[in-house]
């Protein structure tokens, strides 16, 4: 079996092949939901309810689907550059921790002043986060997967020390958590009385910005060349090693936006479980969109969409909520593979 | 070679009407050949002709659409590599087929043994090994390891692999691009010998010269089709030029020289490897007005001082002068921002970015100036008249200037890379390889080009392993060998045995430290 | 401070370091053989989950230990199938099938076990592999224990150790293994298919880490929870590249890294709290950065790693 690369995609490609990785994806959960003992009709009826069956269920999706832009962005800008950041989740939790430092009281300033010094400060914090891992590929030529995937830990580790030590709340009952940002620096929320928060138009507004720099801005050219074909970039006299660093200052400036949008859009405070994998997931929406930064507006919505409907299903129907986490997988996959067999076709001889 | 002529001849290999699509292009267009006991063919035709994919098909890489396949009787099954071996064909690949890291008896070997077997047979390979290779004239040590066998070294593992399996026909994929003259000579005499044990070769090649020196027949292709077959003897080389070609071989004019000042210097530069030798101590100029022409065996320095002079390999002693000035600095940056146009060996790899744009990828060595650029915003619209203006310029064929460049062939790709090179006119160019695996129309192309560019007084490095391209367009010839570079010679100053014997290593390091 | 040195002479120091090498050792091979045939697989994580569980679990249903490993280790292939299919013959990106698969893997686990065990509140109890003492070898003072008083698995993976270096260097497949992952045309032209190998290894490599999955709840422990992994697959990456890409200089690399984590854990006892916990249990993940570091710059890789290979290119 051979790929040949197609000169032209055809329309009907287009959708066929990602289409048949949705319904593949559908097949693959169906059989387990029955495992499950339950009915596959029903229980995806729950989850798309779940999801957007009322205007709670959609802003909650929306809510939810908030940090998964900011983490699909800084996969997406990172991997267009072969930058394979698997870390966005470190970056995310200093994010937050930043949020945390000076959001706390330790600071006062006019709400106006105080949320961009903190996002400012967060978004470096991330970004000097995932400039080590950058700096041991170019200086050291040490893989950056290996280096960002073990980051995350010590990072987690890292936080859980401050939320034993520095950054615990003396009100907290002994729960390693932190205290509550002050009213200053928290976001204001899109519709009084409810979750969404400005967080999402933040996360919406970045995505625009990203696809501007990757379209029409001399750095997103760098970022694309050395992603295709760093040799051949470097030939060209483009500074590889920097567009590298780049890439990596601004992919782990907005997985820290993630961080600080929870706290300071959502939670309030930082705990040990204030990202269940928004890093990870970051990968499959980046993936999701083909790397496109206004397509992972979409995917995080459409992967945030799963999770909070399976969550709601799980509570009605005797289903485990893990049903999304294996649908979003394997969504990936066969995402992938649907994406090169549009691009290539198969010769079986 | 005077085996086995004749219509008694035992054939041992026969095929018939072969046709290959990929597409819309017809790759191979009912081709039919065959291969008599103890005869060399010859399997003559320009890149591009159809002679690797009939090859292919035969290895059963790729199934033909229509055709058949016999080897000695037998119909061969489609698609099976495993069928083509066992039926006693061995292949030389052109790009050696060998793993670095591992020995040559292990090369050797792979394959030859049920794979879950306990044992890798390494005493009883090890003497038949040593017995083919004296017997052939094929010396290599089975115990080394690939990456310190030189270039002739490594085709030997590649001829000794085919005979450890007992392969009856042997065919041989441009076997001589890589070789100097006396190892061609003793590739030759390696081919009499398994020629006159009775075996089959088909030789396939591009270079008239030794189509006729080494083949009992000569098949032709071009553009996938059979275009002529002839007996060695009876044919003359126009006439198998003009087959190979269809026409008249075009033919560059090119003048005496007129030498200006010297633009482009190094002295006594040394880097680290690159993938073959390293240079040491190397001294060279380029002057104005003239084709300097280096030619050399792969894996002797070329790549090394090709990316000392693009930018992309550091020099770790020595100076580069240009413009009688000492650059502190060397980076593809500064090369470019000097006036250098660069054209880099492989244009797949180096040269192009197969999944961007034709605009984005004309663009890249000059994407900051203020043309293209402003406060950090690209301006495509500067970009594709750029592009257009390089495809019609240079006659490139292409749908658009946003068409991806992996679409392109070879020799499309190839002028866009001297449109960006060429654009403005640079006084210093280097060209590394810049006709490899180019048809003859598109090689005289770049040739012109490039002859062009020195007739305006530009300083030119051509850098090819094609000894016939070295002698054609150099006005001054240098030779490098393990890093080391030759005294300079004028144009037709030594013969081709000389050059061959300054390739070898005869002469070039005591030459070295005069170099001009 | 002695009493921090002392540590190093005692049995159950060297003891508990073997038992900590011993799941870094099948996913360090099992990593080592799908690397050498070109394919990074960063599924690691995800099978090494799978295979806990899948081993864990048939002992649990009353199957024999011996039947566990052999589950864990079909379980491990088959997502290995998964990732060589993805990866070989359709060329994807490895490093995404990888996470890919890892998260497959993993919410797969999580998902079947709540199905499996839906009430259950405390993780529930198997009889693991229980040590079994060499006769004469464990009765040489401090190392003897340490190597030849372990559970069968730990003997498991010392013979894995041997068999994947004997195959590797001694055998026809071990060549074509090494061949594909050095350049994969050689390994066509003689005729045997890229893909057949590439697919085989990744198999082979994941059925081993599963098997480093299941030591974890079949030897270590003896019941699963989720998270119990926790980055141990991501290690036995760095310890590939810290071992060369060689089985015997990856051992070595197992066994100092999990005496390192053995001395730290007894290192935190001592320093009585004074020193936050976190930062013993940061000390693996550090290290193996600072060994990736120490290494990166004259390793030499497989040449092929990572690169998708198509038939009839060369």
């Amino acid at each position: 079996m051979r790929l040949e690369p197609r000169t032209v995609t055809s329309g009907a490609a287009t959708i066929l092949w990602p289409a048949g990785a949705i319904l593949a994806t559908i097949v693959f959960s169906s059989v387990l939901v029955m495992i499950a003992g339950a009915s596959p009709l029903t229980v995806f009826w729950l989850v798309v309810k779940g999801a957007a069956g009322s205007q709670f269920a959609a802003l909650e999706t929306l809510t939810r689907a908030t940090p998964l832009i900011f983490t699909g962005l800084a996969v997406a800008v990172a991997f267009r550059a072969r930058l394979w950041n698997i870390g966005a989740e470190a970056q995310l939790y200093l994010g937050a921790v930043m949020t945390v430092v000076l959001g706390t009281g330790a600071v006062t300033l006019p709400s106006a002043g105080l949320i961009p010094l903190i996002m400012i400060a967060a978004m470096l914090t991330g970004a000097l986060t995932l400039l080590g891992p950058a700096i041991l590929k170019t200086r050291f030529g040490v893989d950056e997967v290996v280096t960002t995937l073990l980051l995350n830990f010590i990072v987690l580790l890292f936080v859980s020390m401050l939320l034993e030590g520095p950054l615990k709340d003396p009100m907290g009952l002994g729960w390693p958590q932190s205290k509550r940002v002050i009213a200053d620096a928290q976001l204001p929320r899109l519709i009084q009385g409810k979750r969404l928060h400005f967080g999402f138009v933040l996360a919406v507004v970045s995505a625009i910005v990203v696809w501007v720099i990757m379209k029409k801005t001399v750095l997103g050219y760098e970022m694309r060349a050395v992603g295709h074909n760093a040799e051949a970039a470097r030939f060209a006299g483009i500074p590889v090693n920097r567009v590298i660093v780049k890439t990596a200052l601004l992919s782990g400036g907005l997985a820290a936006l993630a961080g600080f949008s929870e706290v300071a859009g959502l939670k309030g405070n930082l705990t040990l479980d204030l990202s269940p994998g928004y890093g990870y997931t970051g990968i499959v929406v980046a993936m999701l969109a083909m790397l496109n930064p206004l397509g992972v507006i979409a995917a995080a919505i459409f992967v945030a969409g799963i999770f909070v409907g399976a969550d709601a299903m799980s509570r009605s129907a005797n289903v485990p909520s893990y049903i999304a986490e294996v649908m979003v997988a394997t969504s990936l996959l066969t995402m992938v593979a649907a994406i090169m067999l549009m691009r290539y076709r198969v010769r079986w001889r | 070679m005077d085996h086995a002529e004749g219509p008694e001849a035992e054939i041992v290999l026969r095929l018939a009407g072969m046709t290959k699509r990929f597409g819309p292009l017809v790759a191979n267009d009912a081709i039919s050949l065959s291969l008599a006991r103890g005869e060399v063919v010859a399997l003559l035709g320009e890149n591009g002709a159809g002679k690797t994919t009939l090859m292919n098909i035969l290895f059963g890489h790729y199934t033909a659409d229509e055709g058949q396949i016999e080897a000695f009787g037998k119909a061969l099954p489609p698609g099976d590599p495993n069928a083509a071996l066992a039926a006693g064909i061995g292949m030389v690949h052109q790009h050696f087929t060998l793993a670095d890291q591992m020995t040559v008896l292990e090369n050797i070997v792979l394959g030859t043994r049920p794979l879950w077997s306990f044992n890798l047979g390494k005493a009883e390979a090890r003497r038949r090994i040593r017995e083919l290779a004296t017997g052939y004239g094929l010396d290599v040590d089975p115990d080394r390891m690939i990456t310190e066998l030189s270039v002739g070294e490594r085709q030997r593992v590649e001829i000794l692999k085919a005979l450890y399996r007992e392969a009856r026909i042997l065919i041989l994929d441009e076997p001589t691009a890589v070789l100097t003259p006396m190892e061609t000579d003793a590739l030759f005499a390696t081919l009499k010998k398994l020629v006159a044990a009775g075996l089959s070769v088909i030789f396939i090649s591009h270079k008239l010269g030794e189509v006729q020196s080494v083949s009992d027949r000569v098949v032709v292709l071009r553009g996938g089709k059979l275009a002529g077959e002839r007996v060695t003897s009876d044919a003359t080389r126009r006439e198998l030029a003009e087959l190979m070609v269809g026409g008249q071989l075009p033919v560059n004019e090119i003048g005496p020289p007129t030498p200006g000042a010297t633009l482009f210097e190094l002295r006594g530069v040394a880097t680290r490897t690159m993938g073959g030798a390293a240079l040491k101590q190397v001294s060279m100029q380029l002057r104005g007005g003239e084709i300097t022409g280096l030619a050399g065996i792969s894996g002797n320095g070329q790549a090394a001082l090709a990316a000392l002079i693009a930018g992309t390999l550091e020099a770790s002693e020595g100076n580069i002068i240009v413009h009688g000035e000492t650059a502190r600095h060397w980076s593809p940056r500064t090369a470019l921002d000097k006036g250098l146009g660069r054209i880099p060996e492989d244009r797949h790899a180096t040269g192009m970015i197969g999944d961007m744009s034709v605009a984005e990828n004309v663009i890249s060595e000059a994407y900051r100036s203020p043309r293209f650029s402003r406060f950090g915003f690209l301006d495509w619209t500067a970009a594709a008249s750029f592009a257009g203006d390089i495809i019609k310029a240079y006659d490139v064929k292409c749908p658009s200037p946003e068409a991806r460049v992996r679409l392109l062939s070879g020799g499309n790709m190839q002028k866009l890379i001297l449109g960006r090179a060429l654009d403005g006119n640079p006084d210093i160019i280097l060209a590394s390889q810049p006709t490899r695996g180019l048809d003859v129309g598109a090689v005289a192309y770049v040739h012109a080009r490039l002859i062009e560019a020195r007739d305006r007084g530009a300083a030119v490095l051509l850098i090819s392993e094609d000894l016939d391209e070295i002698q054609t367009l150099s006005d001054r010839i240098l030779v490098i060998h393990r890093g080391h570079l030759s005294k300079p010679s004028l144009r037709g100053e030594l013969s081709v045995m000389e050059l061959g014997e300054l390739m070898a290593g005869h002469g070039v390091a005591e030459g070295a430290e005069h170099a001009a | 401070m002695t009493e921090a040195f002392e540590i190093l002479f005692t049995a159950s120091f060297w003891v508990a370091a073997i038992r900590i090498a011993s799941p870094l050792i099948f996913a360090t091979m099992g990593e080592l053989i799908c690397e050498r045939a070109g394919v990074l697989n960063l599924g690691i994580e995800g099978i090494m989950v799978a295979g806990a569980f899948t081993g864990w679990f048939t002992v649990y249903m009353g199957g024999d230990l011996w039947t566990g490993v052999f589950v864990a280790a079909m379980t491990g292939a088959m997502f290995g199938l998964l990732h060589g299919f993805l990866t070989v013959p359709l060329g994807l990106s490895q490093h995404v099938t990888g996470i890919g698969i890892t998260l497959l893997a993993s919410s797969l686990t999580y998902f079947t076990y709540r199905i499996l065990l839906p009430e259950v509140t405390s993780p529930p109890k198997i009889e693991p592999f229980q040590p079994f003492a060499v006769p004469v070898l464990s009765d040489i003072p401090v190392l003897g224990p340490a190597l030849f008083n372990q559970t069968p698995l730990t003997y498991l993976a010392y013979v894995t150790v041997a068999a994947v270096a004997f195959v590797l260097y001694r055998t026809p497949v071990g060549v074509a293994v090494r061949a594909v992952g050095e350049n994969p045309s050689a390994v066509e032209a003689q005729g045997i298919s890229v893909t057949a190998v590439r697919i085989g290894a990744v198999m082979a490599g994941s059925a081993l880490m599963a098997i480093g999955g299941a030591f974890l709840t079949m030897s270590a422990f003896n019941s699963f929870f989720f998270e119990m992994i926790n980055g141990r697959g991501w290690i036995a990456i760095a310890l590939v590249v810290f071992g060369s890409w060689r089985p015997g200089k990856a051992l070595i690399g197992a066994i100092l890294f999990a005496a390192f984590d053995a001395y730290q854990v007894r290192l935190q006892q001592i320093t009585g709290g004074i020193i936050p916990y976190q930062i013993f249990l940061m000390m693996p993940f550090v290290l193996s950065i600072v060994a990736l570091v120490v290494v990166a710059r004259r390793a030499t890789y497989p040449k092929a790693l990572m690169i998708p290979y198509q038939k009839g290119e060369r």
